[in-house]
């Protein structure tokens, strides 16, 4: 028990005294899954909604593709994305292995399908007509979406949670693609699965803490906005 | 039908999922007049509503608006500009009141003061200036309905399509917004294609009326026309003909026909030859009944007829008749009261012999 309590004092101490390096990985981690998430949105947006609208053969395949995709294993797609950043991949030339770029890539495609998943659906309960009802008052297919989509951000809000929540939570994919170097490419769950290893369960309880409050932060203020927009 | 059209389709043919499911040889649409289509559940009313207003694509035929045929994605977008319709559900979308009516003016990039102009006269058309702040979410099914009105008209469409517009609501909110939209109608002379399913509502709104079965047209004409004489059994039972008889024709002479209904006869105008095979069509309210043996009169048919049913109706009794065969009739509140109108009484039933459609039964 004396482990839990000293870890929790230590990481207090950490957290009060505004460690430089913890504050750089908890930016670090922010600005990867920040931006991860905002790629995810408008690719998973863009396709749940085009999947959604458009009638085509093999419809159902695409949407069970897109389910089995929002359960993605990180270690999976960062051994995918690994093989095609690689020296000798396919991609390998752009020579982003071991770099935050390489986070944000593997990051983007285990939110997108999420997003998109949650996007395909929130179209899809939206009114059968709404579409309809929409052209015939003179939209542009593009005004069409447009409104479709801001008549979805309920859902599509959860969407954004979800895609957040999933990337800033995973570790497999961020150390395979990212490497866990310090100062560079380490963010708060690679630096803790490191500390916990190592045995510093102080600066692990810490990460852990911060990241916690992260996901809690970012939730609760995505929270505050649907919950004022929902119709009552 | 000789009037000005500003629609046209020929040869029209849709399908769904890949199934056909209209086929239309021609329909012209009157401009300035209320079109009603009507038919039982699938038989493609709201899937002509929706083509002709240009928001399902066409597999086939062709589509002339005010003379421009729909023929391309700009035509049938330029057709949409025109039109505006107003589906079963209000479909109102999160925001104001306001902002909803704008909507369809904001998509054509008018400016604010237009839009704020345009919205104000449909909020004003429809009774409901003080919503205009409201919240959509917020509206009762009348208000809610009122808005999507305001919102199709105030984009000042040249067609207004209303698919089933009135189901959804009492009928104290159905009357009043009806009496508005008639007078709405009335006014602007904008052309509206309506599909219904209620008769009386057909009655009321539509000059002219196009009865759909199975994906096709089976009858075209005035709502009085097709009301009066309905072209077959099937549109008779459709449109509310309450009495469709059976029967034979004993003799035709000089226009008169009579027809033997359940070794009773009716006098009938038509000249179908002798023993044709008919339906005789008998409106409620072409029925006339009193309780005192009936005296001279111009009616040609006159039965006695034991009461069966009382039904009361909103304004009206209607009355249910056994005179060797089943008849209604509609009686009002007074006469019904001044008659002592009570189940198992005799009343005589009488009507004109022009009141009696005749249909010619098929040979079978």
């Amino acid at each position: 028990m004396e482990i839990f309590v000293q870890g929790i004092i230590k990481a207090f101490e950490l957290l009060l005294s505004f460690d430089a390096e913890v504050l750089g990985i908890t930016w670090l981690s922010l600005k990867i899954s920040g931006t991860a998430t905002f790629m995810s949105l408008f690719i998973g947006v863009s396709i749940g909604c085009a999947v959604a609208l458009n009638d085509f053969i093999g419809k159902r395949v695409v949407i069970s593709i897109i389910n089995t995709g929002m359960g993605l294993p990180p270690v999976v797609v960062g051994l995918f994305v690994t093989m095609m950043i690689w020296r000798s991949g396919p991609f390998g030339f752009l020579e982003i292995l071991y770099t935050p770029y390489a986070m944000i890539i593997a990051q983007s495609i285990i939110a997108t399908p999420i997003v998109m998943g949650i996007s395909l659906a929130a179209i899809q309960n939206l009114p059968p007509n709404l579409r309809l009802q929409i052209l015939s008052l003179g939209a542009s297919r593009l005004q069409m979406v447009w409104v479709l989509v801001k008549e979805s951000r309920l859902p599509l809000l959860a969407a954004v949670m979800a895609g957040f929540g999933g990337v800033i939570s995973e570790v497999g994919a961020s150390i395979m693609v990212g490497g866990n170097i310090k100062g560079y490419s380490r963010v708060l769950t690679t630096a803790t699965v490191m500390e916990t290893g190592k045995g510093n369960f102080d600066i692990a309880i810490a990460l852990s803490i911060i990241l916690l409050l992260l996901a809690f932060l970012i939730n609760f203020m995505l929270t505050q906005i649907q919950q004022r927009q929902r119709p009552r | 039908m000789s009037q000005d059209t500003i629609l046209t389709i020929e040869n029209l043919i849709v399908k769904r999922a890949r199934v056909q499911v209209l086929e239309i040889d021609r329909l012209d649409i009157a401009r300035g007049r209320s079109l009603a289509l009507i038919g039982p559940n699938g038989a493609g009313k709201s899937t002509l509503l929706l083509a002709l207003a240009g928001l399902l694509p066409i597999s086939g035929g062709s589509m002339t608006f005010e003379s421009n045929p729909i023929n391309s994605r700009a035509a049938f977008a330029k057709l949409r500009q025109n039109a505006a319709v107003v589906f079963q559900e209000p479909l109102l979308l999160n925001g104001s009141v306001y902002n909803n009516i704008a909507i369809g003016l904001k998509f054509r990039h008018l400016s604010r003061a237009e839009i704020k102009a345009n919205v104000e006269e449909a909020l004003n058309q429809f009774g409901i200036e003080f919503l205009a702040g409201r919240s959509a979410r917020m509206l009762s099914g009348g208000e809610a309905k009122r808005v999507s009105l305001a919102r199709a008209f105030a984009i000042k469409p040249k067609m207004i399509f209303l698919d089933e517009a009135f189901n959804s609501l009492d009928p104290p909110s159905r009357e009043a917004i009806i009496d508005d939209l008639l007078a709405i109608l009335d006014k602007t002379k904008i052309t509206a294609v309506l599909a219904l399913h209620d008769r009386e509502e057909t009655l009321r709104l539509a000059q002219d009326v196009v009865v759909l079965c199975g994906g096709g047209v089976v009858q075209y004409g005035t709502t009085a026309s097709v009301f009066q004489k309905p072209a077959d059994e099937f549109i008779a039972e459709f449109v509310g003909t309450e009495a469709i008889l059976e029967g034979v024709v004993q003799s035709s002479e000089n226009g008169l026909m009579i027809v033997s209904v359940n070794s009773h006869v009716i006098e009938a105008v038509g000249n179908y030859p002798s023993g044709a095979k008919v339906f005789c069509c008998l409106r409620p309210e072409h029925i006339t009944v009193s309780n005192a043996a009936a005296g001279k009169t111009s009616a040609r048919n006159v039965f006695d007829g034991k009461v069966q049913k009382i039904i009361r109706q909103a304004y009206f009794y209607k009355l249910i008749l056994d005179c060797g065969f089943p008849l209604s009739a509609y009686i009002t509140l007074p006469s019904f009261d001044e008659l002592g109108v009570s189940e198992g009484m005799t009343l005589s039933a009488s009507f004109k012999a022009t009141a009696v459609h005749v249909i010619k039964r098929e040979a079978s």
